[in-house]
């Protein structure tokens, strides 16, 4: 056998013949109300999708995920808008139901004006559905689609170039701020299993602008469906944006995302990821710097149970001199449960006085969860300020004890210093009726946890 | 009866016999100090009251409230009206300090049967609390003991010693690390929540704050055990002639 030439070759996709005939199908039917050079971009994706293969843990990005799930499940493209039997009061008990601002909602990656609603914007500030505007607003979205998150070295991505239909689009021009929050609601309807979304965000944010952009994934059923999106967000000189995530998929669900963030001179960019849902999720977190005095700030939380794997990769690239940079990722793991953090920070030749900052805590809840975690900083300057480090450990029997000595019941005191150590994460989110659902969210999420774990 | 009975108590941590046959009895209305040295023994007794598991009781009897103390959890002790006000209070980042006295005051009235107050009724007990101690307000809005200085620590320790008003308190070193303002706010307080109904238990190694929170009884602790008891002027013969002259003496 030549099981060692095997080896040397990339992996083939598992199940690649079934991606290419949808794709043939797709570019066939579908793809075709798209303009011309999209379905070039999708052709390249679809190319370079086939020549990765799906990752293996050979990879050291994957090392700790194993993808074979996601790659041997039926592949269902949902590229095509089906009718959507979702109501409005559907919608109403998934988070952020009730926030003040516009709602975009997307079913199975498309956009369903009959359940967004779109308040009154600002002059020149664009959103809707990044379909639409790859017509209605077809140089900008060309000027930045696909610019910042490369498919080059991640099948995902790829795939995702490949499939997409539709997605958000948010654009806000130079010096002009949107005050309340844009709430972006994903909902995977997972009919059967395979049936894959492939979202596709673009943000924009001109120099000086503001925004506050709140991404949340959700399901209805609990077919192993598919997500697969790619975020990208251009943040302008000077401009600030903030970005919340929340994953609450299905315990069935597949979720692989990426936000790649591209932050010019004198920008702010604000990134929350709490993720509590999926039976595998995997979020690439990426940003690069290209201007000076840039400030990033990166926060998570992840939260998981049962055999749940939940996996953040951030890439944070100093490329230019002067800027910030600060990661603060807590994990909170029970149940056979894995957590894996993964977190580069690249400093580049001449980006002097650089100041990163990363910080991994996970609290395990049970003896059968595990995390991987590696904080990695890769420096070619020599005038910075670097920092890292990871933490993994149980609740604090002194702190549990002191808070039993003034009369709360054990298992109380648990609860209470896991919320803690979530909440340390949530009070760093700027939008505050956001950070409040959130808080509430979790306090119920990890009661339960700590109630399973206690049996 | 007495409020608080310990017999022939020894205990350890680790394989280690600390305790060495304590006996002590304290009865409602009464203040008494445990002096001596470092490694006395001390803390161990402080914690062997609150009930840290850590720490094995080895053989021995300790009657509370005419319940057998040693078979409670920790939080049914302070159920029950025992405090311990930590030498080393523990800071607990993400616990709001309003929050978690809420918590434990609720739990207590709970246990006693009463109703639990709402966030109106405690504040307005906190408040009047507060102004005992001269706490700064925004130590209550802040997370539990996080970032304190020293003296905010104990002073906290004795503003929820004030809200949550035990039976029985047990102050381990709470003068250490204090100057002499915070000191004299910290006695102070104690002494304002002085009744007949209730009994404190300071322990300390200097005789400094039995200058302002004066003992009825004093005990010099060393080597695990009690070797003299006497009143307040025994913790004055203590100051000026140290530990030094007590040792080998049998336990009493």
């Amino acid at each position: 056998m030549t099981t060692t030439t095997q080896q040397s070759k990339p992996a083939p996709a598992d199940n690649a013949q079934a991606h290419l005939a949808a794709f043939d199908t797709f570019e066939k039917g579908g793809a075709r109300r798209f303009p011309a050079w999209v379905n070039e971009l999708r052709r390249a994706g679809i190319s370079r999708f086939t020549a990765l293969g799906f990752p293996t843990r050979r990879l050291e990005d994957w090392k700790y995920t194993n993808v074979a799930p996601i790659s041997q499940l039926p592949f269902k493209p949902a590229v095509n808008p089906m009718p959507v039997a979702l109501s409005a009061a559907d919608l109403a008990r998934f988070a952020f139901a009730g926030l003040d601002g516009s709602r975009l909602v997307f079913v199975n990656g498309h956009f369903v004006p009959g359940l967004s609603a779109i308040s009154k914007l600002s002059v020149g500030v664009k959103l809707g559905s990044l379909a639409a505007a790859m017509s209605s607003d077809g140089d900008i979205v060309k000027q930045h689609l696909g610019r910042y998150a490369s498919a080059t070295d991640h099948a995902f991505r790829a795939l995702n170039v490949a499939f997409f239909a539709d997605g958000a689009f948010i654009y806000v021009p130079k010096g002009v701020v949107v005050e309340e929050p844009i709430h972006l609601l994903f909902v995977a309807v997972a009919g059967e299993d395979g049936t894959a979304a492939h979202p596709r965000n673009l943000i924009v944010a001109e120099a000086g602008s503001r925004l506050k952009v709140v991404e949340s994934y959700v399901s209805v059923g609990s077919a192993a469906g598919f997500t697969n999106a790619v975020t990208e967000i251009a943040v302008g000189e000077g401009a600030n944006v903030e970005h919340c995530k929340f994953q609450d998929e299905s315990l069935g669900a597949f979720h692989v995302a990426t936000i790649q963030s591209s932050l010019a001179r004198n920008s702010r960019f604000t990134s929350h990821s709490i993720s509590v849902g999926a039976q595998i999720a995997r979020h690439d977190i990426n940003a690069v710097m290209t201007g000076e005095g840039v400030e990033c700030v990166l926060n998570g939380l992840y939260v998981a149970s049962g055999s749940q794997l939940v996996d953040h990769h951030m890439v944070v690239d100093h490329a230019q001199p002067r800027c910030a940079s600060h990661e603060f990722f807590h994990g909170i793991l029970g149940g056979k449960s894995r957590g894996v953090f993964n977190g580069k920070i690249f400093v580049r030749p001449g980006a002097q006085q650089t100041d990163a900052k990363q910080t991994n805590r996970n609290l395990l809840l049970t003896d059968d969860a595990t995390v991987d975690t590696k904080p990695q900083l890769e420096i070619f300057a020599d005038d910075v300020k670097c920092m890292h480090g990871a933490t993994v450990g149980r609740l604090d029997e002194d702190a549990i004890f002191y808070l039993r000595s003034r009369g709360i019941p054990h298992n109380a005191a648990r609860r209470m210093l896991t919320q803690a150590f979530a909440s340390n994460i949530l009070a760093r989110i700027g939008i505050e009726p956001v950070r409040k659902q959130l808080d509430e969210f979790l306090q119920s999420h990890l009661d339960a946890e700590i109630r399973a774990v206690e049996g | 009866m007495a409020l608080l009975e310990i017999r022939n108590l020894n205990a350890g941590i680790a394989g280690k016999h600390i305790l060495k046959g304590i006996n002590l009895s304290i009865n409602a209305g009464e203040v008494h100090a445990i002096m001596g040295p470092n490694g006395s023994g001390k803390s161990t007794l402080s914690q062997v009251l609150a009930g840290r598991k850590t720490f094995n009781v080895i053989s021995g009897e300790v009657t509370y409230n005419g319940k057998n103390l040693l078979e409670l959890e920790p939080e049914e002790r302070a159920h029950e009206g025992i405090f311990l006000a930590f030498q080393y209070p523990v800071e607990i980042p993400g616990v709001n300090n309003t929050y978690f006295l809420k918590a434990a005051y609720n739990e207590i009235r709970k246990h006693r049967g009463e109703p639990e107050l709402d966030a109106m009724d405690f504040l307005a007990l906190v408040k009047e609390k507060m102004k005992l101690l001269h706490l700064e307000q925004d130590l209550l809005n802040r997370p539990l003991n996080e970032g304190f200085s020293g003296g905010e620590k104990k002073r906290n320790e004795i503003f929820q010693m004030a809200v949550l008003d035990p039976k029985l308190a047990i102050l381990d070193e709470t003068d250490s690390g204090l100057d002499i303002d915070a000191l004299r706010d910290v006695a102070d307080g104690v002494n304002k929540l002085r009744r007949p109904d209730n009994a404190a238990l300071v322990i300390t190694h200097y005789q400094r704050l039995l200058n302002y929170v004066v003992p009825d009884f004093v005990h010099v602790l060393l080597n695990g055990c009690i070797v003299k008891s006497g009143g307040k002027e025994l913790a004055l013969e203590l100051e000026e002639k140290g530990y030094d002259w007590l040792a080998c003496q049998p336990c009493l």
